[in-house]
């Protein structure tokens, strides 16, 4: 066992953080470094525009994408290079939340399944950030049941017709482009009529209705369909193979959701350093010790995890499963984790307003904003029965639709 | 970066789990189980035989020379397996206090015997109830005799030797205690076996009248060695609670996958499924957790201490809640004396309060958190 990097690793290394050294915008460093509960915020600047410049930036230089081939706008890095990279990038990395769906899923479901004019039209501008991607697949009747979508596209000549509703599309107000799982054979099983598209978010008939979350802010959107055009150069994968198409995206999302997030305990771990409680100093509190010590080493085994993985990444292997339970653990960590350090600070606790919060708000925020890490990028149910089943061989859930004529399906009122 | 252990290593673990599944069937176990024997003397001698009790031993006392590594491989071998030997005490406590503070001829007397399997030995630091703390500590050693009372002692019964902590003055503090080699066959000590809850690992109350001693480490050093052995123990313990851990989880998995209930296999229910998902995730996090502490005591980071108590937690946590899950999953099959989901669950909590409970680990890791952020 060791932790050294090799000689190229750690070549790469130095090259990478002289660079971020020379280039990275210096003056959003301390923000970027205390905002991570709840999401990173930088006051009296658009975030959108500052993330933007230090894609493009990164893009011209050779420093995005890494993984993605060079004529696609990477580099052609191997994977260990790309998270030597991420620690490297440290809070810059932070700016990267904008595009993260179009890199970690859009892109690499373009590179797997899009023409070759496609991908050497639109990947670049991805990986430059000049062009940010929407995910364009959960609908009202199905974000789990991905496969009950009911969104229509019927083939016109060489177009395809789309009619329907997405919903909880993150970021499609600020989107170019959208990949788009849709239905195009309602008369066989419903992962059988099924067809993957990418489309211009800006094409007549796209309509993008802003939702407002629970924890008030609003991050994802309704998208309506009303007759929208999408030329069959368009495609992506066979038609009625989509099913197949989406398991490449949706792999990428569940493998990427959760790597780098904070865990939520060191700010606790500070939290309670400093915060005095009735009958003397919190961290000297046998619950408090003890609750910690909880969290603790649940965020080391997380951060070791991860660190087996990148390891087998270092040997050219591929990591096993173990890294399935990372979004699952982090989700229901970070929540409870919030209601704890409120719970600290007594009826204070559900105070938010400036004057009177007492670190800023971050657990409070991150209180209204963990509900989502359990829902988004599959359920932690969802996420149980994948462990379940893939890792530990269980049988599958019995599905009573799955062999049905997707329009023989009962219905409540859908 | 190799964050994981090396093909030899490997290899190794693979030849132990081969070899405990001939010498250490579940029979074997049980044997020690429903008490017609106290350890299992045939296995002690294959373990000797296979080089596994000195591992960690160097070669110039009778051992192996490899190294703290290739103890946790085997330590998570004897988990998985339930051995019903003396390994904890003898090669995580009685060697490793040697292996710290024991002299040239202290190592020359005892290290090849344990090598060997030819002899056992173990610590005796508890007196009753409550966790490792100087305050605890009330035996007395004075020219060059011990007298006191210790419990429990793990396999005090059957030890050759044992280390015993001692009070050498009157105050609270860690310079007050020192620690003591005991030949335990030598007179002056009598052994009275305990039950508990793991008959497969015996526990004693030793009472010491006037008990030849000589000391081992330097007068008013012994807490801090004590604290040394106890976080080295605790990383090997935690391995053998890891590889207890996944036992638990592949006895449940393929129990559901057998069991048929209304019609279909047990593990096609969700609720079955996803307590099987929790063991994974348990078990997953302690194993990373376990994997880094054996790193750290390998090298001697400075974040070992640290990374000791983390794998500790992590893993009694995980031994725990994966054995009780197994015994749900099981039905009422798994409340049986016949399953072997309840060897596993008393295994799990007899290690747990063994070396300090889980809330004597909490505190440590959270003291040892803080004294890394302030230096
Ligand atoms: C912040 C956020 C951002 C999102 N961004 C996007 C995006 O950009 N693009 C996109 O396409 N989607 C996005 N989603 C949608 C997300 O993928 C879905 O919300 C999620 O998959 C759950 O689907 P659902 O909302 O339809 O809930 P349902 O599937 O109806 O689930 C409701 C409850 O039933 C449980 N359940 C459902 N099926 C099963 C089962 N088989 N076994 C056990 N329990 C089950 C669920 O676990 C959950 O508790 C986002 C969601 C959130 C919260």
């Amino acid at each position: 066992m060791n932790f050294d990097d090799t000689p190229q690793e750690a070549a790469f290394r130095a090259e990478a953080r002289a660079w971020i050294a020379a280039n990275a915008p210096k003056q959003y460093e301390e923000e970027l470094r205390k905002s991570s509960l709840g999401g990173t915020v930088l006051k009296n600047v658009n975030i959108l525009e500052v993330a933007k410049a230090w894609q493009k930036k990164k893009a011209d230089a050779g420093w995005a994408c890494l993984h993605w081939p060079k004529e696609y706008g990477g580099r052609g890095s191997s994977s260990i290079e790309c998270v030597i990279w991420q620690q490297e990038e440290g809070p810059f990395g932070k700016l990267s939340g904008m595009f993260f769906i179009g890199h970690g899923m859009c892109g690499p479901t373009i590179m797997a399944f899009a023409g070759e004019a496609e991908k050497k039209k639109y990947l670049p501008p991805l990986a430059s950030g000049e062009k940010v991607w929407c995910q364009l697949f959960s609908e009202p009747a199905g974000g789990s049941d991905i496969a009950g979508l009911r969104t229509r596209a019927e083939k016109r000549g060489d177009n395809w017709i789309i009619n329907g509703q997405k919903i909880w599309t993150s970021g499609a107000h600020y989107s170019d482009y959208g990949i788009l799982l849709t239905r195009t054979d309602p008369a066989v099983a419903k992962h059988k009529g099924l067809t993957m598209f990418f489309l211009d978010m800006k094409s007549p008939g796209v309509e993008i209705r802003p939702i407002k979350q629970a924890s008030g802010a609003s991050d994802f959107n309704e998208v309506y369909f009303a007759d929208v055009t999408i030329p069959d150069s368009q495609r992506l994968g066979a038609v009625n193979d989509g099913w197949n198409v989406s398991l490449t995206t949706l792999m990428n999302e569940r493998m990427s959701i959760g790597a780098g997030v904070s865990t939520g305990f060191p700010e606790l771990f500070d939290f309670c350093n400093s915060l005095m409680l009735e009958d003397g100093p919190a961290i000297q509190d046998r619950s408090v010790r003890s609750r910690l010590a909880n969290y603790a080493v649940k965020a080391s085994g997380l951060k070791y995890t991860s660190m087996r993985a990148i390891s087998a990444l270092s040997n050219g292997e591929r990591p096993g499963p173990e890294n399935s339970i990372g979004k699952l653990v982090l989700g229901a960590m970070l929540q409870d984790i919030a209601s704890y350090a409120m719970d600290l600070e007594g009826a204070a606790g559900a105070l938010t307003s400036a004057d009177e919060e007492i670190v800023n708000g971050q657990f409070q925020q991150m209180l209204l904003t963990s509900p989502s890490m359990r829902i988004a990028g599959g359920t932690d149910e969802i996420l149980r029965n994948i462990i379940a089943e893939r890792v530990l061989g269980l049988p599958g859930d019995i599905r009573v639709d799955k062999d049905v004529p997707f329009n023989k399906i009962p219905t409540k009122g859908r | 970066m190799n964050f994981d252990f090396s093909d030899e290593q490997k290899q190794m673990r693979d030849a132990a789990r081969q070899s405990l599944a001939e010498k250490c069937p579940p029979k074997a176990v049980r044997e020690v189980l429903d008490g017609k024997a106290t350890h299992d003397k045939a296995l002690w001698a294959g373990l000797a035989e296979m080089g596994f009790l000195g591992v960690a031993i160097p070669e110039e006392f009778g051992g192996a020379g490899a190294g703290h590594l290739e103890l946790c491989v085997i330590a998570e071998e004897m988990g998985r397996a339930l051995a019903p030997v003396r390994f904890s005490s003898t090669v995580y406590l009685a060697a490793e206090a040697l292996l710290l503070a024991g002299s040239d001829a202290q190592k020359q007397k005892w290290l090849p015997k344990i090598a060997a399997g030819e002899a056992i030995g173990t610590l005796a630091l508890f007196e009753g109830k409550g966790n490792p703390a100087p305050q605890g500590i009330k035996l007395q050693a004075s020219g060059g005799t011990l007298n006191g009372v210790k419990k429990p002692v793990p396999d005090g019964a059957i030890a050759d030797f044992a280390v015993v902590a001692a009070r050498t003055g009157s105050t609270r503090r860690d310079a007050d205690i020192s620690l003591s080699l005991v030949d335990l066959k030598a007179g002056g000590v009598e052994a009275r076996a305990l039950t508990n809850i793991d008959p497969t690992h015996g526990q004693a109350e030793l009472t010491f009248k006037n008990a030849k001693a000589e000391p081992l480490g330097a007068a008013g050093e012994g807490w801090g060695i004590l604290t040394q052995v106890l976080d080295r123990a605790a990383v090997l313990m935690a391995f053998e609670q890891l590889g207890g851990s996944d036992r638990a989880l592949e006895m449940g998995r393929d129990y559901a996958l057998d069991r048929i209930a209304f019609g279909r296999p047990i593990g096609s229910f969700q609720a079955v499924k996803h307590i099987l998902a929790d063991m994974y995730v348990s078990a997953t996090l302690a194993r990373s957790n376990c994997y880094y502490s054996a790193w750290a005591l390998s090298t001697n980071a400075a974040d070992f201490p640290e990374a000791a108590a983390a794998a500790r937690i992590s893993a009694t946590q995980a031994f725990q809640h994966c054995s009780k899950n197994n015994i749900q999953v099981h039905g009422g099959m798994g409340f049986t004396w016949e399953s072997d989901c309840h060897i596993y669950y008393r295994r799990a909590n007899a290690t747990a309060v063994a070396l300090g409970s889980l809330s004597y680990w909490e505190r440590q890791l959270i003291d040892r958190m803080r004294k890394k952020n302030a230096a």
